[in-house]
């Protein structure tokens, strides 16, 4: 980050604030609470934007604003914001970061997810399942890429469900392993496709979240994950 | 094949359901050669353990011969002749790497791991046969179990040893012996064990080889007192002829045991209007567990001595002398069994004689009968202690 402090020359009153603004939510994000209490009302998108730069990344119309305001303009829509944690043991976090880093992996542990596509460099393609067979897409953007330690992200202008996260690898106590945080945000249009999407994606997010991290947990962990899946039972139908 | 499924409370069916399959690289396919009904199937078979499904195949004690293997199986062949413990684990997480078998992270699926979360703060390790709480896997009372992570759990057993002998490796055995080595036994201690099934018979014994000076189990069950006086060598004490609490404190000079060991757990039988209370907290649901062993033995066991709990508890309890435990300062140790952990020291005292867990067997039936066996297990009829079944 540019931001840096010099004790000599201590920055103008006006700046503080700026430059406050952003240091803290860079440390909200990079430190060790919860991110979503710290974040309270403001938008997760507003506080990655502020985190790459201040809306340089994103192509949005709220660059010219103040990060306080874009945060806390983006919020108004009613997103969907869920925060989850867990510790993988015997993984570092550039194993893991090494994993996440190639979107195309995702959908092996979200299974939400039915494709990934890199497009370049930062852009990818995302397909989700959606109610009755449907799926729906977006591109996204990585907006913040710092190797080993965070990778955020953001969909671009036209996406079928606005959505933004980050992704965090911090190295655990002693002999505890690797802590990985997802903190993630949907806006689900309005209207009936917002309806099923919000059914998707805001019904039980936390679930959503949660089961793609244990999932990520028990790929890293056993190599596999746990099922019953297909099993037999006494159940008429499973026959 | 034929399996033994749940369909409610007193309702066990043996059914024809389809094979097991290799659902993941670290699984085997197990051909069942004995299969046990544990005194916690009993829980299940009085519909005391919720989201279990119409259907579930039951059966956590089991062995057998390997007749398939996944793509990442390594150190078991078709042909292997094993013992499967109960708990499920993926032998590379941080509670596998510490011996807390189970407490894998790993082997309860996401679905069923979210619920119990809900309850339990945390997933322990999914159980065979134990309900979807604890992972919803089929069990083993069927022909053919599917094992997963089969490098991790199953035990070789030498062609030499009977199924009789070393099937009890899957649970009950390391439950007694785990319970008492909770127990932190000392030169001189006496410890009191309530329960004497299975597990409590097994936990007396291993109190005697970890050094206790005298064990005295408390039961009603005649037939199981005099086992546990004629195996074993404990002192007995029948609970529905005698005061437990004034009699324990008599027998140990007016100290108390040392060490107290539930081996009953959360269908204890209560006596008078405490136990009265209990039957009907549990049946309006007010309470899922009944506690009398608990509670009598925190208020039994010695100022500074340990209490632990080998019999299941699934919910919640009420009237908990909290005030007794922490004013004597007792030591409480508890946990479904960490049964990898004691596989092999456990079969090597089996194999150089120093325990036959077979003498507990009280009847050998076939897979069809488990109904029956059911019946007379939760009965306690034709002196029934242990079944065994012969798919």
């Amino acid at each position: 980050m540019e931001i840096t402090t010099n004790k000599d020359n201590p920055p103008v009153p006006e700046k503080v604030g700026q430059m406050g603004e952003t240091e803290r939510w860079s440390s909200l994000i990079t430190g060790g609470s919860l991110v979503l209490l710290g974040l309270k009302k403001g938008s997760l998108r507003g506080a990655l934007m502020a985190l790459a730069g201040g809306g340089l990344v994103y192509h949005g119309t709220a660059g010219q604003k103040g990060i306080k305001d874009q945060i806390a303009d983006a919020n108004e829509s009613g997103s969907i914001t869920v925060e989850k944690t867990v510790t993988i043991f015997n993984k570092s976090p550039e194993e893991l970061y090494q994993v996440w880093h190639n979107f195309e992996n995702l959908p092996n542990f979200m299974k939400y997810l039915k494709s990934v596509k890199v497009i370049d460099q930062t852009r990818s393609h995302w397909v989700a399942d959606a109610p009755l067979g449907a799926s729906v897409e977006w591109d996204a953007e990585m907006i913040e890429d710092r190797p080993n330690q965070l990778i955020a992200w953001s969909s671009v202008e036209g996406a079928d469900v606005e959505n933004s996260g980050f992704v965090r690898f911090q190295k655990g106590p002693e002999g505890r392993g690797t802590e990985v945080k997802v903190v993630m945000e949907y806006n689900p249009p309005a209207g009936a496709v917002g309806a099923a999407l919000a059914k998707l994606f805001g019904k039980e997010p936390e679930q959503l979240i949660g089961s793609s991290l244990r999932h990520f947990k028990m790929l890293m962990e056993a190599g596999e994950i746990a099922t019953t899946e297909g099993q037999p039972s006494g159940r008429q139908g499973d026959k | 094949m034929k399996a033994v499924c749940w369909h409610g409370a007193m309702d066990m069916r043996v059914e024809t359901v389809p094979d097991p399959t290799i659902l993941n690289p670290r699984d085997a396919i197990i051909k069942i050669t004995s299969t046990a009904i544990c005194g916690s199937d009993l829980h299940i078979y009085d519909g005391f353990i919720p989201t279990m499904k119409a259907g579930d195949i039951m059966g956590h004690e089991f062995m057998g011969e390997v007749v398939e293997v996944g793509p990442n199986v390594q150190k078991l062949k078709k042909g292997d002749r094993v013992v499967v413990p109960f708990p499920i684990s993926c032998g590379q997480c941080f509670f596998c790497n510490r011996d807390l078998w189970s407490l894998c992270d790993n082997s309860n699926p996401s679905e069923n791991a979210g619920l119990i979360e809900k309850l339990y703060g945390h997933s322990p390790a999914a159980l065979f046969g134990y309900s979807h709480f604890f992972g919803g896997y089929a069990g083993g009372q069927a022909e053919y179990a599917r094992v997963p992570f089969a490098d991790v759990g199953p035990i070789k057993v030498p062609d030499g040893v009977a199924d009789d002998q070393v099937l009890f490796l899957s649970d009950i055995l390391p439950t007694g012996y785990m319970a008492a080595e909770n127990c932190n036994i000392q030169p001189g201690d006496i410890v009191a064990i309530w329960g004497c099934g299975p597990v409590g018979q097994f936990a007396i014994k291993s109190a005697f080889l970890l050094g206790a000076e005298r064990v005295i189990a408390i039961d009603r069950f005649p037939e199981r007192l005099k086992m546990a006086q004629e195996m074993s060598g404990a002192e007995i004490l029948n609970y529905e002829e005698i005061d437990v609490g004034e009699a324990l404190k008599e027998m140990t000079g007016g100290r108390g045991p040392d060490a107290c060991l539930d081996a009953v757990g959360l269908e204890a039988h209560g006596m008078g209007l405490e136990g009265f209370y209990d039957k009907v907290m549990q049946a309006v649901r007010m309470e899922t567990d009944r506690p009398n062993v608990l509670r009598q033995a925190i208020v039994s066991c010695r100022k500074g001595g340990t209490v632990s709990l080998a019999g299941v508890y699934g919910g919640f309890i009420d009237k908990v002398p909290m005030g007794a435990a922490f004013n004597k300062g007792l030591t409480m140790k508890m946990g479904q069994t960490h049964v990898h952990k004691y596989l092999r020291p456990l079969l090597e005292r089996i194999q150089n004689g120093e325990i036959d867990p077979s003498y507990i067997i009280s009847h050998r039936l076939p897979l069809e009968d488990a109904p029956r066996a059911y019946d007379i297990f939760k009965n306690k009829k034709e002196n029934c202690t242990k079944v065994v079944l012969k798919p």
